[in-house]
């Protein structure tokens, strides 16, 4: 199809800032081509670890709690398999990221989908966390900025469920990584709240903050058993993250911070332009507090989220994704990735209203 | 001024074509509030106008462009400052700043060719008084101005689905 706008996308459209790819570059040149210690390079653990600390107050020691993986994506396979055993059931709060359930079921677990509703802003609620919990639950995976709702949890919010966590004995699988694309006050990490620490595994990355998607380069970060349980996997199927990728990751702690706060910057007015927009033509839209998506009800137009899906990108050539991919609490929503340019997501504004006038 | 404002200056700076509803949906206000901070932005002289840039050389009325360096005696009382003004009254001084360095003046003088732009140099620069060297450099070719690069970026390819 000719003239399509995608919104269906799950990634930055920067390109990742000069300073961070000219240092990868310079270091390639320079011959640092060979494997890291498993953990990841030393400079970039310490640097890491003081940021982690100065930004979100979390304290891990970079020598024992820290891995660096390749993509959060390898920090989530490493944390379900170091600690799901074959028929382990595992809480995965939704609608959430795909990969959540996949992951679980390759590592012999059962995945419980958990959901969580709109009245609640798609937040996570200790009642609905209770009624999914049995004597076989391990785990609890959590998706906070959320993809693909935009939710986000404040600390509050996390004390609500710690009880359950700590009660049960799970461990909290805490998926951060849009943690720097917070826009009303701080980015709270579960890992902060007192009773989580200890059984938490905090999983970030540089992909959305810094626009490192294809680097490959995300963090785990778990008190030391929990750590070296998954450095154990770590070291045998991935051995270290790209060296390259690890290089670009430290120069953009040092220094891409105004390059990442404009990029933030920019995904919040593009939000607050296109929620409002949403709303504006019939799209029903709780204001997404993180991540950079909407995540709008097509209730109003009577049209399963599927359908208002496939006929828009028919009709009008807009591209979403139905929100009923990503679990229970997502049908009737569409997922509108808002990291594409101001004038694109005008334009599919434009043509959305014309699909649902012309419904 | 506050957050806001700062938004709006930004939101302007790129694009100052966006209408005032568009601004507010952006910044979350109001567009009456919007057309309110603009004015006081006006005023304050923190917006000091709205211009367009235009490639010239695209539109076939190319420019030549040359970076005039001058050594200058300065004056008691009034150091750079009168002939700084006086040179920048002309409208082929497109720039003028006071440099650290051996040389003191520093324009960018624009004309329709690289004949007029020397003679502009030799008839109107050059002879003033306090005036004791000049150092002309023609610009080539220009590859970024004022923060917008001037070539062809390729635009990154983007995987349309993605989770």
């Amino acid at each position: 199809m000719e003239n399509v706008i995608s919104l269906g996308v799950g990634e930055p459209d920067f390109r990742t800032p000069w300073n961070i790819c000219e240092s990868s570059i310079y270091s390639v040149e320079q011959g640092t081509t060979s494997y890291t210690p498993n953990r990841g390079l030393q400079p970039l653990r310490e640097t890491l670890s003081g940021y982690l600390a100065q930004r979100y107050n979390l304290r891990y020691s970079a020598n024992d709690e820290m891995i660096i993986t390749t993509g959060v994506s390898e920090g989530l396979d490493i944390a379900i398999r170091a600690v799901v055993d074959p028929g382990d059931e595992v809480a995965i709060a939704q609608p959430g990221y795909v990969s959540y359930g996949p992951c679980v079921t390759l590592a012999g677990g059962k995945p419980v989908p958990v959901p969580c509703y709109e009245e609640d802003h798609f937040k996570l609620t200790p009642e609905n966390l209770q009624e999914k919990i049995s004597r076989k639950t391990k785990a609890l995976i959590i998706n906070f900025p959320n993809n693909p709702t935009g939710a986000v949890m404040t600390a509050a919010d996390l004390k609500a469920i710690a009880d359950i966590v700590t009660d049960r004995d799970l461990v909290l699988i805490s998926d951060e990584v849009y943690a720097e694309l917070t826009y009303e006050g701080a980015h709270c990490a579960a890992a902060t709240i007192g009773s989580l620490r200890e059984r938490t595994i905090t999983l970030n990355g540089f992909s959305k903050a810094y626009a490192m998607t294809g680097w490959r380069i995300g963090y785990l970060c778990a008190p030391k058993e929990l750590s070296d349980a998954a450095l154990k996997i770590h070291q045998y199927v991935m051995l270290c993250a790209p060296v390259m990728g690890q290089v670009g990751a430290l120069e953009a702690i040092r220094s891409a911070e105004d390059e990442k706060n404009d990029m933030v910057n920019e995904y919040r007015l593009r939000r607050n332009m296109f929620v409002a927009g949403l709303n504006r033509i019939g799209l029903i839209c709780h204001v997404p507090e993180g991540a950079f998506y909407a995540f709008p009800s097509v209730k109003s137009t009577g049209l399963s989220d599927v359908e208002f899906a496939e006929r828009l990108l028919k009709d009008q050539g807009v591209a979403v994704v139905p929100g009923s991919v990503f679990g229970p609490g997502g049908e009737d929503h569409l997922r509108c990735a808002y990291a594409v340019s101001r004038r694109e997501l005008s334009e599919a504004l434009g043509r959305m209203e014309t699909f649902i006038q012309g419904l | 001024m506050d957050e806001k404002d700062v938004d709006i200056l930004r939101i302007l700076e790129e694009n100052s074509r966006l209408s005032v509803e568009e601004i507010a949906s952006m910044v979350s206000i109001d567009a009456s509030d919007v057309q309110e901070r603009i004015r006081a932005l006006e005023s304050a002289q923190v917006i000091r106008g709205y211009k367009t840039a235009i490639n010239w050389e695209r539109a076939g009325n190319g420019e030549v462009s040359a970076i005039i360096e001058l050594k200058v005696n300065p004056e008691r009382d009034y150091g750079y400052d009168r002939i700084a003004e006086r040179l920048s009254r002309f409208k082929q001084v497109r720039t003028l700043r006071l440099m650290t360095g051996t040389y003191d003046l520093q324009l960018l003088v624009t004309g329709k060719n690289m004949q007029e732009v020397s003679r502009f140099v030799s008839k109107h620069v050059a002879p003033m008084d306090r005036i004791r060297e000049t150092a002309t450099h023609i610009i080539m070719k220009s590859y970024k101005e004022n923060g917008n690069t001037l070539f062809e970026q390729q635009e990154p390819e983007r995987l349309p689905y993605s989770f």
